[in-house]
C-alpha cells in the first residue's frame, strides 16, 4: 500500500516527522517499506508564462523568450528546448535555484543575456522525464512557486501490509489507526448523502447471498465522462500508484483508496436488462478490462445481466459493459462480497487487483452506502449528472461478536501486568466497543475489523499498541534437565565431520533434479515430478544424490579444479512415506593432494572402499552386483544387518562419456541411519597367553572374490582362532594361468591357557580342509 | 725392562693419531691387550726383586691408568664425532609440506545449522525433524492456515503432481511433533524448505530452523528473552540491539518479526540493512490456540511461543556472504573459504 504523506496528514497529524511517524508505524505492526520523495529537491521554481519567443541572433537553435514570472516586468531567458512557445504556461528556474546536478545563475548566452532556466520535467527530475519544456496546464498561477502548486514537499510512503490488516488498506483505517497509535486526533471525511434527482433505477437480484450479504446500486444520468480530473485527485491517485485514466474511473479508484471500498461503474446503455449477482456457470467466459478473456469456474461469482457476465464480483469489471469516453449514463456498484467467496479466484486466473486484494481480506461492510455518497458526490461534482436512489439488497453480514478478554490471562501470556485502563483505552481507540467488567473487558470488534473474533486476538492488540519494546526480555524458568544422548546413534554432524577428516567437502545440492539425469543413471528410476517447477532441469524429485554430485563435479571442472572430492547428506525422495536420509559421495582426480613425497596415483574403487571401512569402524560387508550407474566390475552392494543399503562403485564408463566426463568418478550412496548405528563398547578380557601367528597361501581361480575365501575361512568352526585377515593377492609367475595366490594371517590365541602345537597345527588343517572344500583353494606348494 | 714413560709417549701418540673406532681397539689391544707392551712389562714384575717390583708396579699402573683415560677420551671424541656425521647426514628440509591426504570441510550452511543447534541444546531444545514432502494438511490446514487463506498466497508452494507438496516452511514438525509428545516440551526443527521463486535474493530450496517452547510459564517475555539470548550469542555480540515488531503469521498470535541492528554497518545504515540500521531476521509469536487444538493440547493450562528463522540469511550476515546462489552452486573455491 502506497500513499501520499500529505493526503495522511491531512486526516491525521501527530506532533512526528516523517521518519518518527513511519517509526511508530512499523512499530506497531505495519511496516514502513519504502519512503520516497514525491519529487527530488530543487528550490527556486515557479510557474511562469512565456510571452514572447524569439529566434537568437546568433544561434539557430535558442531562443530569446520574454517570461513573465508573476514581477512586474518579464524577464529575458534563453531557451534551448524546441517546443518553447509564447503563451505556453512552464516551470521557471530563478538565478540561484538549485536544480537536481546544476544551480542557476544569470548567465550570457551566445551574447545575450538570460535570466533564468525554463525547464523539463527531466531536468526537475520528475517522473516521465521527458525532454522538452513541462507544459503546465491553462490554470496554473504565474508566480506561484512551482513545488507548492505542485504539492511536491510531500513523501510517498510504501507499507508492507500483514494479510490480516485490510482495514488499513485505505487512508480512512489508516488513519484510524495512526490516531490509536500515536493519540493524535483523527478527522475522517464528513460524508453526507446526495439527494436523488431522477427516480431511475436497475433491477437488482442477488441469488448468492451468502457471497454478497449486501448490493448497492445507483443509476447517474447525463454526465461527462471526459471531465478533467481535478489535480488534487489525480495526484493522490498517482501517489498512491494508481494511474488516472477517465474521471468516473478515477472516482472510483479515489474512493477505494479513500475509504477502502472497491466500486464499479457500468456503461449503463451496455447492460441488457437487470443485473443478478450469481455464481458462475459452467462455460461461461468474460471479456476483462485488461482485455483478457477468462472462463469462468461454477466458484466464481459474477455480476450478469440477461446475456450473461458482465464482471467478476469483486476482481474486475468486463471490457464491453466498461465506462468509456462517451458514457453518458452509468450504474454504480458498491457491494460487500464475502471473503471466502473471493479468496483465490484472482490467484487462480493470474490476476491481482486492488479490488480483489481488499476483497478477499474483508472490506468494511458498515461503510459501503457511504462509499456510494461519496462516490456520486464527486461524481456529480466532476461529471455532473442526474443521481437515481440507492437501490440495494441487504442479507445476513457477518456478526461481530462480544469477546472476553481476561485481564489476569492477558499478563500471563504477556508476561507483565497490563494497566486494564490503558488496554480498555487503546481498544475503544481502535474502534471497538469495550465493557470494562472487574477481571475482563467485554470487547465487540467493528465492522471493519474481519480479524478479531478470539481472545488471542484482542491480546495481540492490547500487547501491539502496549509496545512490544515496552515487555521486558525474560528466559522462561525451566527445570534443569539433561537432554538425551544416544551413545550407539551418531548425530549427522558426527559423520559429517568424519567425511571432512577423510578430505570428503561438504556440499547441498537441490532436492529438485533434472529428470533426465534420474534415467540416466538409472533406467527404472520413476522420480515424483514437480507439478509446477521452475524450470525442466528442476523438476524431479532425486532419487539418489549422484545426480547433483556428478552436476558438481562437472561445475568444478569447469572451474580448473582437478581434484574434487565431495560428500552430501540429505534426503532422496520416493513418496511422501519414504523420503530416506543418504549419505552420498564423489571422488575423482588424484588419490592424494599433488604433493612432493608421494607420487601421483588416480583415487581408484579400493581407495573409497577405504574411506567407508574408517568410516564404519569395521570391515565392510561389500557384495557383488549390478547397479546401471556403475561399471559392472568395478561396483559392488553394501551390506549391513542382513540387508542392502547402499552401493559403492566407479561410474560406468557409458555415463562418463554421455556426461561428457574425462574421466570416471568413484562414488558411493548408502543409508545414513544404518551407517549411524554403532554398537556400545563392551571390554572382554584380555588374554595372558601368548598368540600364535599362521601366514597360509591359497591358491584358488582367480574369479573367485577373496570375501568368499575369507567366509568359508572365519566359518570353518577352527578353535582358537581369533582373526583371519587377507594381506596379499598375487598373480602372475608361479601362479598358473586364472589362478591366483592370496595370501591368509591366521591369529590364535586362548584367554585361558597356551595352545599347544597339536592344537594350531588342527586348527589350520580345519581351515585348509574347508577352503578346498567351499573354494576349491589349496595350500600352495 | 723398558721404560713405562716411553711406552705411554709411544701409547699416546699412537692414539691421538687414531682416526676411527676400530683403530683404537687395536691400539688398545698393543698396549694394554693380553700381550700388550704394558701387560708385558706387568708380567715381568715377577722377576724382580720386591722392593723394585713394588715401585716399578706402582710405575706400571700409573702408566696403565694415564693409556685408559687417553683411550676414554679418544674414544668419546670419535663417537661424538660419528654421531655428529650421521646426525648431518640425516638432516632434512624440514621447511617441506608435511605428506599425506588432505582434509575436507563443512558447507557453510552446514556449519550455521550446527552452531544454531548447539546454542538452543545448551539450553535444553531437543532437535526433532520431519518430511519434507508433505501433506496441504500438515504445511496448511493444521497451522491455522485454511484453504484459500491469502497467507497462502505468500508461500508460493511447489506441488508434486501427486498432490502433495514441499513444505514451505519447517513449521509443519511443530504439529508433527505435538501429536506425539505432551508437554512441557522444547524443540528445534532444522531442514529444508521450498519456495517457488527463484531470483537474486531467493533459491527454491533453502533452509530453517523452526523453534517450539511449550510449558505453563511460557509467555512474550520469555520468547524476547530466549531469542534476544540466541541472537547475541549467534553474533557473540553481547550489545547486539534487537528489537520485536508486531507481524502476521496465521499460526501465532501474537506475531512478531524480529530485528537486529546491523552487523554489517553497526546500524549507520548500508546496503545490506537497506540504510535501515536493522536486519529483519526471524518471524516468532505466541502459539495461536487453533494450533493446540488440532493437537489436543489444553489451551488454559499451556501456552507456547514459536519461531522461525533463515539460515542462509543467518550465514550471509555471520561469514559475510553477499549472494545467496553461492550456497547452492557448489564451487569449491567458494566452499573451501569456509574449511
Amino acid at each position: 500500500m502506497q500513499f501520499s504523506e500529505a493526503w495522511l496528514r491531512s486526516l491525521v497529524n501527530p506532533a512526528l516527522d516523517t521518519a518518527q511517524l513511519a517509526h511508530a508505524v512499523t512499530m506497531a505492526g505495519l511496516e514502513v517499506e519504502a519512503l520516497a520523495p514525491a519529487a527530488p529537491p530543487f528550490n527556486n521554481v515557479v510557474v511562469a508564462e512565456i510571452l514572447s519567443a524569439e529566434k537568437h541572433p546568433d544561434a539557430d537553435r535558442l531562443r530569446v523568450c520574454q517570461v513573465d514570472v508573476g514581477e512586474a516586468t518579464p524577464v529575458t531567458i534563453v531557451c534551448g528546448a524546441p517546443n518553447a512557445a509564447a503563451g505556453l504556461k512552464v516551470p521557471c528556474a530563478r538565478p540561484g535555484a538549485k536544480l537536481p546536478g546544476i544551480e542557476i545563475k544569470v548567465a550570457k548566452v551566445r551574447g545575450v543575456e538570460s535570466f533564468g532556466m525554463l525547464c523539463s520535467t527531466r531536468e526537475l527530475g520528475l517522473e516521465g522525464a521527458a525532454d522538452g519544456l513541462m507544459v503546465l496546464p491553462d490554470d496554473a498561477p504565474v508566480g506561484e512557486d512551482f513545488r507548492t502548486w505542485l504539492n511536491l514537499d510531500d513523501t510517498l510512503i510504501t507499507l508492507k501490509l500483514t494479510p490480516n490488516r485490510a482495514d488499513c488498506l485505505s487512508m480512512q483505517g489508516l488513519a484510524r489507526e495512526i490516531g490509536a497509535i500515536t493519540g493524535a486526533e483523527v478527522r475522517l471525511p464528513q460524508i453526507a448523502g446526495v439527494e436523488s434527482r431522477i427516480q431511475d433505477t436497475l433491477p437488482v437480484q442477488v441469488s448468492a447471498a451468502d457471497a454478497c450479504p449486501l448490493y448497492l446500486g445507483r443509476v447517474v444520468r447525463g454526465i461527462n465522462a471526459q471531465a478533467t480530473t481535478p489535480r488534487w485527485m489525480a495526484e493522490r491517485l498517482e501517489r498512491g500508484g494508481i494511474r488516472p485514466l477517465l474521471a468516473p474511473v478515477d472516482i472510483t479508484n479515489y474512493v477505494l483508496l479513500e475509504l477502502g471500498q472497491p466500486m464499479h461503474a457500468f456503461a449503463l446503455t451496455r447492460l441488457n436488462g437487470g443485473i443478478e449477482v450469481r455464481l458462475a456457470r459452467a462455460g461461461e467466459t468474460l471479456e476483462l478490462l485488461n482485455g483478457q478473456t477468462v472462463e469462468l469456474a461454477p466458484d466464481m461469482l459474477v455480476i450478469a445481466d440477461a446475456g450473461g457476465p458482465v464482471a467478476l464480483a469483486g476482481i474486475m469489471g468486463g471490457q464491453p459493459t466498461s465506462v468509456e469516453r462517451f458514457t453518458v449514463d452509468v450504474f454504480l456498484e458498491a457491494a460487500f462480497f464475502a471473503p471466502a467467496a473471493i479468496a483465490g479466484r484472482a490467484r487462480r486466473l493470474g490476476l491481482s487487483t486492488d479490488s480483489s486484494h481488499r476483497f478477499e481480506r474483508g472490506v468494511d461492510f458498515g461503510a459501503t452506502r457511504q462509499a456510494m455518497e461519496r462516490a456520486t458526490r464527486l461524481l456529480i461534482d466532476i461529471c455532473g449528472g442526474q443521481p437515481g436512489p440507492i437501490t440495494g439488497s441487504v442479507a445476513a453480514l457477518p456478526q461481530r461478536q462480544p469477546i472476553a478478554l481476561r485481564l489476569a490471562r492477558l499478563e500471563r501470556v504477556a508476561g507483565i501486568e497490563l494497566d486494564a485502563g490503558r488496554v480498555a483505552h487503546d481498544l475503544a481507540a481502535l474502534g471497538m466497543q469495550v465493557d470494562r467488567q472487574a477481571d475482563r473487558l467485554i470487547v465487540t470488534p467493528p465492522s471493519f475489523r474481519f480479524d478479531l473474533a478470539i481472545e488471542e486476538d484482542l491480546i495481540e492488540e492490547a500487547v501491539r499498541l502496549f509496545g512490544y519494546d515496552n515487555i521486558p526480555a525474560q528466559p522462561p524458568a525451566a527445570p534443569s534437565r539433561m537432554l538425551p544422548q544416544d551413545e550407539t546413534v551418531l548425530a549427522d554432524d558426527t559423520l559429517r565431520q568424519m567425511l571432512v577428516d577423510l578430505d570428503y567437502q561438504e556440499v547441498i545440492t537441490y532436492s529438485f533434479v533434472d529428470p533426465a539425469w534420474e534415467t540416466a543413471l538409472d533406467a527404472r528410476a520413476r522420480p515424483l515430478p514437480l507439478a509446477n517447477p521452475l524450470a525442466s532441469q528442476l523438476s524431479a524429485m532425486r532419487t539418489t544424490l549422484w545426480g547433483g554430485l556428478i552436476e558438481t563435479l562437472r561445475h568444478n571442472l569447469n572451474r580448473q579444479q582437478v581434484r574434487v572430492r565431495i560428500f552430501e547428506l540429505g534426503r532422496v525422495y520416493t513418496s511422501q512415506a519414504e523420503q530416506p536420509m543418504k549419505l552420498g559421495g564423489l571422488a575423482y582426480g588424484d588419490a592424494l593432494p599433488e604433493q612432493w613425497g608421494a607420487p601421483s596415483r588416480r583415487v581408484d574403487f579400493f581407495d573409497i572402499k577405504g574411506d567407508l571401512e574408517r568410516l564404519f569402524g569395521q570391515a565392510l560387508d561389500t557384495r557383488r552386483g549390478a547397479h546401471p550407474a556403475l561399471h559392472p566390475g568395478q561396483s559392488a552392494k553394501l551390506w549391513a544387518d542382513g540387508r542392502a543399503i547402499g552401493w559403492i562403485g566407479v561410474l560406468h564408463p557409458g555415463l562418463v562419456q554421455a556426461f561428457d566426463l574425462p574421466a570416471a568418478p568413484v562414488l558411493f550412496e548408502l543409508d545414513s541411519r544404518v551407517l549411524a548405528q554403532r554398537r556400545l563398547p563392551r571390554h572382554a578380557t584380555l588374554s595372558r597367553f601368548p598368540l600364535v601367528r599362521r601366514d597360509l597361501a591359497f591358491v584358488l581361480d582367480a574369479g573367485t572374490p577373496s570375501g568368499e575365501l575369507l567366509a568359508a575361512l572365519r566359518e570353518a568352526g577352527a578353535g582358537g582362532v581369533r582373526s583371519i585377515d587377507v594381506f596379499d593377492d598375487y598373480r602372475g609367475k608361479g601362479v598358473a594361468e586364472n589362478q591366483k595366490s592370496l595370501a591368509i594371517r591366521v591369529v590364535m590365541q586362548d584367554t585361558e591357557r597356551t595352545l599347544t602345537d597339536q592344537e594350531v597345527e588342527d586348527a589350520v588343517q580345519m581351515l585348509v580342509d574347508a577352503a578346498l572344500r567351499q573354494c576349491n583353494a589349496s595350500l600352495r606348494a | 725392562m723398558r721404560n713405562p714413560n716411553e711406552i705411554v709417549a709411544d701409547a699416546l701418540n699412537a692414539i691421538h693419531t687414531c682416526p676411527d673406532l676400530p683403530s683404537l681397539e687395536q691400539v688398545k689391544a698393543a698396549y694394554l691387550g693380553k700381550s700388550g707392551q704394558l701387560t708385558e712389562l706387568l708380567k715381568s714384575l715377577g722377576a724382580m726383586p720386591a722392593e723394585a717390583r713394588k715401585t716399578a708396579g706402582a710405575r706400571i699402573n700409573e702408566a696403565k691408568q694415564a693409556v685408559e683415560a687417553a683411550l676414554k677420551s679418544r674414544r668419546d671424541a670419535l663417537q661424538q664425532a660419528e654421531l655428529d656425521r650421521q646426525l648431518a647426514a640425516e638432516t632434512l628440509d624440514v621447511t617441506l609440506p608435511g605428506r599425506g591426504a588432505g582434509r575436507g570441510g563443512l558447507h557453510p550452511v552446514s556449519k550455521t545449522l550446527s552452531r544454531i543447534q548447539a546454542l538452543f541444546r545448551s539450553i535444553g531444545f531437543e532437535v526433532a525433524t520431519g518430511p519434507e514432502i508433505e501433506t496441504d494438511f500438515y504445511n496448511f490446514t493444521a497451522l491455522n492456515i485454511p484453504e484459500d487463506h491469502p497467507a497462502r498466497a505468500m508461500h508460493d508452494t511447489f506441488y508434486l503432481q501427486s498432490g502433495e507438496l514441499l513444505r514451505t516452511h519447517t513449521s509443519p514438525v511443530q504439529v508433527r511433533y505435538m501429536e506425539t509428545h505432551q508437554p512441557p516440551l522444547r524443540i528445534i526443527a532444522p531442514g529444508r524448505v521450498y519456495r517457488c521463486d527463484s531470483d537474486v535474493t531467493h533459491t527454491p530450496m533453502f533452509h530453517q530452523i523452526e523453534g517450539l517452547w511449550v510449558d505453563e510459564n511460557v509467555s512474550f517475555a520469555g520468547l524476547k528473552g530466549v531469542l534476544a539470548d540466541f541472537m547475541r550469542n549467534f553474533f557473540e555480540r553481547d550489545d547486539l540491539p534487537v528489537r520485536f515488531r508486531p507481524s502476521f503469521f496465521p499460526f501465532t498470535e501474537p506475531s512478531a518479526e524480529m530485528d537486529i541492528g546491523c552487523v554489517m554497518c553497526g546500524g549507520d545504515g548500508c546496503r545490506v540493512c537497506s540504510h535501515t540500521g536493522w536486519l529483519e531476521v526471524l518471524g516468532c509469536g505466541m502459539v495461536h490456540p487453533n494450533v493446540f487444538r488440532h493437537v489436543d493440547i489444553d489451551t488454559e493450562r499451556f501456552v507456547g511461543f514459536a519461531f522461525g528463522l533463515g539460515v542462509e540469511r543467518l550465514a550471509m550476515l555471520r561469514y559475510g556472504v553477499d549472494d545467496l546462489r553461492l550456497f547452492f552452486e557448489n564451487d569449491l573455491r567458494f566452499l573451501k573459504q569456509f574449511n
